[in-house]
């Protein structure tokens, strides 16, 4: 039995790259199609309003730790192919991300008065261009809090890859403690490390909402 | 034909007709002054004339051009009737030269740079707020919004302007500056179709009122002679209720 050195941290430290490496892959597929979901959710298209609801619906009420094991565990079951732990995550994390930052963005984007879109359409634009220069550049201000505070929760839920095996900062403070038999000092670690990363997102975040209110 | 003809237009939101066969004509450089009490349908008829809402009977003409048709390209008519709205509805995010400039740089009628600028002088000029240029909007008291989004209205070229009880949500002291460009415009010979409590306004520039009541127009007239000798009961009700 050896104790917890300061290399123990280091390997913690070492494993923030997985949650980082999560947590892009997340924003970069799922950013893009939520705002597809935003897009679909507030069009006037009946059947791509239901296609995104449903889908929104399924997410929403599927806790995010048994869509992990679905694309992880079920899988191979239900499709005979092994998918590779970070291919299973990576897809659970798209999705979900996809959905909520789709919901936010879709408040945002109907938060923006009616009159505005009707004023563009009114000058001759058309729906895109209005979406674009008019409703989109208001519609992110409104939505640009609560799409940071979705950025702390995704980065705290990229925890839940440890159960399907993937070493990132919460495998790796349960690995450092069952070797080290020193759990208290090896989740306070990993909890220290999470702080570090969301504090300053928490704060940025606040700081604009204070500041966005005054533009208001 | 008339540069606007409104044939029978009927309207309805569910179950409720607003418009119930509305016949107008305007000639082009007519100041067309819609009047009536809240309900009447004014608002409506203004909105159904640049073909935000859609009509459920009759057809609205504006150069011969159908604005109710699926053939019709509506942005491209829209470039030809500008409207400004009781709220002004300015672009809370853009400057006042970028509100202006929008349109026609997306419609590529203006060059981005030097020519956009140009124009939004000129047409800033046209309601006294030219040193308002690089301003936003909240820096603006209503009366100079409304101005500005006038101005936004003119750098389309329009043919015809359609005015949305534009000083309604106004302080009273701001009306008047609004109205002084309003009227500037018909000295011009702007075809202009307005919805307005602003009787003065109504009786001293329009060449022509239209009375709505319930739905209809109910009486129609040289301003003179309508407010002078009003036909019905209900005119004669509504201009002694806004004395």
């Amino acid at each position: 039995m050896r104790g917890f050195t300061f290399s123990d941290f280091l390997t913690m430290l070492w494993a923030v790259q997985w949650t980082a490496t999560l947590v892009l892959i997340a924003l970069a597929l799922g950013g893009p199609l939520g705002l597809a979901m935003a897009m679909m959710r507030s069009s006037r298209n009946v059947v791509l309003n239901v296609i995104a609801l449903v889908i929104l619906q399924i997410v929403q009420g599927v806790p995010l730790l048994g869509m992990l094991m679905f694309f992880y565990f079920g899988m191979p079951v239900f499709l005979g192919i092994q998918v590779p732990a970070l291919v299973s995550v990576s897809v659970a994390f798209t999705i979900f991300t996809a959905a909520f930052l789709g919901e936010i963005w879709r408040g945002g984007i109907q938060a923006v008065h009616v009159n505005q879109s009707e004023a563009a359409a009114c000058l001759g634009l058309t729906r895109w261009q209005g979406f674009r220069h008019v409703i989109a550049p208001q519609a992110f201000k409104i939505a640009l809090p609560s799409t940071v505070n979705f950025l702390v929760q995704l980065i705290k839920n990229t925890s839940l890859a440890s159960i399907v095996g993937l070493v990132e900062l919460a495998r790796a403070g349960q690995l450092a403690s069952a070797a080290t038999f020193a759990p208290l000092t090896a989740y306070a670690c990993v909890a220290a490390i999470y702080f570090a990363i969301c504090f300053p997102l928490t704060q940025w975040s606040r700081s604009l909402e204070k500041k966005l209110h005054v533009v208001r | 034909m008339s540069f606007v003809d409104i044939r029978n237009v009927r309207k309805s939101f569910g179950d409720t007709e607003v418009l119930k066969g509305v016949t107008i004509n305007v000639e082009k450089g007519e100041i067309v002054t819609i009047i009536g009490r809240s309900g009447s349908g004014k608002s409506t008829l203004l909105r159904c004339i640049n073909g935000l809402e859609a009509i459920n009977d009759g057809e609205i003409r504006i150069n011969g051009e159908l604005v109710h048709d699926k053939a019709t390209d509506l942005r491209h008519l829209r470039e030809k009737v500008g409207i400004v709205f009781q709220q002004f509805n300015l672009f809370p995010h853009m400057t006042v030269e970028r509100n202006i400039t929008l349109a026609p740089t997306l419609t590529k009628r203006v060059q981005k740079g030097e020519a956009a600028r140009k124009l939004a002088l000129d047409v800033l000029s046209r309601v006294g707020l030219e040193q308002k240029i690089d301003a936003y909007p909240e820096q603006l008291s209503g009366g100079q919004q409304q101005r500005v989004a006038i101005a936004r209205c003119l750098a389309m070229g329009p043919e015809l302007m359609l005015f949305d009880e534009v000083t309604s949500a106004l302080d009273p002291e701001l009306v008047g500056e609004v109205l002084k460009v309003m009227e500037d415009l018909a000295r011009q010979g702007m075809t202009m179709i307005l919805v307005t409590h602003e009787m003065n306004f109504a009786r001293n520039v329009a060449s022509k009122i239209v009375f709505m009541h319930a739905g209809k127009v109910h009486e129609q007239g040289a301003p003179a002679e309508l407010f002078a000798n009003p036909a019905t009961s209900e005119l004669k009700n509504f201009i002694s209720s806004t004395k």
